[in-house]
Parts: structure tokens; sequence; C-alpha cells
């Protein structure tokens, strides 16, 4: 069925054409308990969500964009770049706007004092990173091919590699919390968090893609990861005072 | 032609070290005259406390503008000093808490005002997108009756998880994900 601009306006359930996940999706154990069962209410469009953090002028470390060398040594693993843009639902640029990401190590675990998966810890790697959008949108890290790691949703489940991303883009709506995955991961099947986007199309958008131009010879492989921010920005007309 | 949305994934477990490396939560100094507390746990659907969770709240200063270019409105003073966003993670607990002040009331849908709120934003583990919810303030009876958001929701237990409770030296405000007394939750 085709959309009509107005539907988007009105705020047309993303979770119904499976383009976002569900808060419920039994698959995924944890959802059970934490997925809200009252009807979300439609927030008419304000000042209040048409604004947002400007957090992307918090203070960022010259090495907080390059995971591979913020120790005394360089980490173990497949040295790789990742780099993207930032658009907005309109498909302009965000600029200037802050990208936050944690992953696993190459080896599967997590800095983290809760995971307890069996797999070395790197002391040569904290697997968090940050950096701001340049004025075309784009972000570049440099780090690590993050492991595959097991948990306990159900037998034998394993997670997909993938790196945790968090974005502001312009406004309280474009708010993103998301996960990049790896082009061609045999996990994919068989997790529920990856699944829950029941979208094909959409879930292809969560792959970021091998990219010969971005891979540096000699040095490290390169994967390209856009990403597109739900919302689009306020016109005057939207914004009645 | 528009470009489609990345979906959105849960945050998962292990997000302290890259997003609560520093101190988000206080938005004013501890000894800024108009300073608030507001505080509160998470609750999961049996009522057991969510110790992994992450709230951000974003709000309009003491004179009801945003920090943010949207907000033209210069006739209301801006407080550079003043961001408007915090971040707490729950602890183990289950409990987050800022420091903020009040904000003032801001435009509505139709140019009416809208009663003082703080937005809110909660992730965590099992929460494939984030959930969007909003505080309102119990001191504000009259501007609360009125607000255009809070009047849209006919459920008046529903309505009532967004008004925080007054502690004396805090604003409590629970958050119930799922279950009785479930917290109202917001789509765009």
């Amino acid at each position: 069925m085709a959309k009509r601009k107005g539907e988007e306006a009105a705020g047309y359930r993303r979770e119904d054409e499976g383009i976002q996940p569900p808060y419920l999706y039994p698959d995924y154990v944890a959802t059970r308990l934490r997925a809200p069962k009252e009807p979300l209410i439609i927030l008419p469009r304000t000042l209040s969500d048409t604004t947002g953090p400007a957090y992307g002028r918090g203070p960022v470390g010259e090495l907080d964009d390059d995971l591979t060398r913020q120790h005394s040594g360089e980490p173990l693993g497949e040295r790789i770049i990742v780099t993207g843009r930032v658009l907005d639902g309109d498909g302009r640029p965000v600029k200037s706007s802050l990208v936050e990401i944690w992953q696993a190590n190459a080896a599967g675990r997590y800095t983290h004092r809760l995971d307890q998966h069996p797999a070395p810890l790197d002391p040569n790697f904290s697997g968090a990173g940050r950096c701001l959008t340049d004025g075309e949108g784009r972000y570049r890290f440099v780090t690590v091919k993050p492991g595959a790691y097991p948990w306990k949703n159900h037998l034998n489940a394993w997670r997909p590699a993938h790196i945790h991303f968090s974005l502001f883009g312009p406004a309280f709506r474009s708010r993103l919390i998301t996960q990049m995955y790896f082009p061609g991961d045999p996990l994919f099947e068989q997790d529920p968090i990856f699944q829950s986007v029941r979208d094909e199309k959409a879930r292809q958008r969560m792959i970021s893609t091998f990219d010969l131009e971005t891979t540096q010879p000699e040095w490290a492989l390169g994967y390209r990861f856009d990403i597109v921010l739900e919302g689009r920005e306020a016109t005057p007309m939207e914004n009645p005072r | 032609m528009s470009p489609e949305p990345t979906p959105s994934q849960t945050i998962g477990p292990f997000f302290h070290d890259a997003l609560l490396d520093r101190n988000y939560s206080e938005l004013v100094s501890l000894d800024h005259p108009e300073r608030i507390r507001i505080e509160g746990t998470v609750y999961d659907g049996a009522g057991e406390i969510v110790t992994d969770a992450m709230v951000e709240i974003w709000q309009a200063n003491r004179t009801g503008r945003y920090n943010h270019p949207a907000d033209d409105r210069e006739d209301l003073s801006l407080d550079e000093d003043f961001s408007g966003f915090g971040r707490s993670g729950t602890d183990a607990g289950g409990a987050f808490s800022f420091l903020t002040v009040k904000p003032a009331p801001v435009p509505g849908p139709g140019g009416e005002l809208q009663a003082p709120h703080v937005m809110v934003s909660v992730f965590a583990r099992g929460l494939l997108r984030r959930l969007v919810t909003r505080i309102y303030f119990p001191d504000e009876q009259e501007a609360n009756a009125a607000d255009p958001v809070l009047s849209s929701i006919e459920d008046q237990e529903l309505r009532r998880t967004l008004i925080a409770r007054d502690e004396g030296d805090a604003l409590r405000f629970d958050i119930h994900l799922q279950g009785d007394g479930q917290t109202a939750f917001f789509e765009f």
C-alpha cells in the first residue's frame, strides 16, 4: 500500500510495517517482562521533541575515535575502519552530532564486569569510542572487528558480531540506539534481536558493507555503515508559538 | 525521495563504559539555588527492579526556552551552561537520579502552553526501542489539567503515572515498564 505524506505526519506505525522492531518479541526473552502492554499514546509535535540535546558540543577526546590507540599497545584482532554518514529523515546530513559506539573485543568479550563469557579480555582494548560527525554528516572509527559471543536467551544462542551505535540527531525525536552488523554473518538466522526487525529490507539496513575504497592497503579493512534517523526537521510552520 | 530509517536495536547490558563514563546526571551544580532532585526506580512487569536501564532527560530551562537552534524565541533568556540534557544509569537498586531545575511552560501543538514537563527516554536490555515518557510536576495542578498532552489521555490512572510525587527533598518518578501501574509511554 502506498504511504501518504499525511500518514507519516500523523505518526504512522513503523512497527506495523516491520521497519522498527516491536516492544514485545517473545523470541527475545527479555522483552517479555519489559515490553509495555498499554497502547502507546501519540505525542503531538511540539518544541519539546523537535528540539533535542545539542550534545554534540560535549568533550570528545583526540583518541576517542581510534579504539586501537587507547592503550599502551595495540589490541589483537582484525583492524577495521568503520565509516558512514548520518542522515535525517529528509536525507540531509546530520552535522556536528555525537556518535557513541561500544563493542566486544576480537574474542567476543566486553570489558564490562557483568560479561562472564570465558573468552580473554584484551588489556589493550576497552571497546568504547565517540566522535562528532563532520559537515557532511560523516563519522569514522578505527577499531578491531568484534567477535561473536554466547548469551543465555536460548540453548546455544550466539550474538552475531556487532557494534552498538548511539546517535542523537537534530531533535529528541531522532534519538536512536542501534547495532551495526557485518555482511554474511552465519548467525543472523538464529538471532532474535536481529530478527525482531521483520522487514527484510530494514534488516539489511543494519548490515554494514565491505568497502574497498575505505580499506587501507597493508593496514585495515573498511566497512561502510550509513545511518538514517527518524523524523524530519521541523519547519517554523510546524512549530506554532 | 526520503531515505528509509535505520531500525532501532536494544542498548543491551554492556553500555556503561561507553555511555556513562562521566556524570551526566547533574544538569546544575549542587549549590544551585533552584535545584530540584528527580529520582525514581525502574520496575519490570513482575515488579522486579531493573538494574541495567539508562534514563535520559531533555527539558527547557527556567524561562521555558530549549537550548537548541529550533527554539529561536529570543525574548526568553538562555542559560548557556544549562544544556537541558541529562543521562543516568539505574544502580543496583534500580534507581536513577537527576539534579536539575524546574522548566517553565513551553508552547503546545496549537500554540497554547504546555504544563512544565521533562521529556524522558528509557533504554534497557529487553527494550528493542527506547520508551518515551514525560515527567510533570505535582505543584502544577491547574496547568496539568489544561495540558494538551495530559488531557489527551482518557485513562485517569494512566495519566497519573506522568505526574511526579513530592517527597519533600526530591520528586519521585518511578517507571513501570509493564503490568499494574504501567507508566504511560508515547510514540511519535
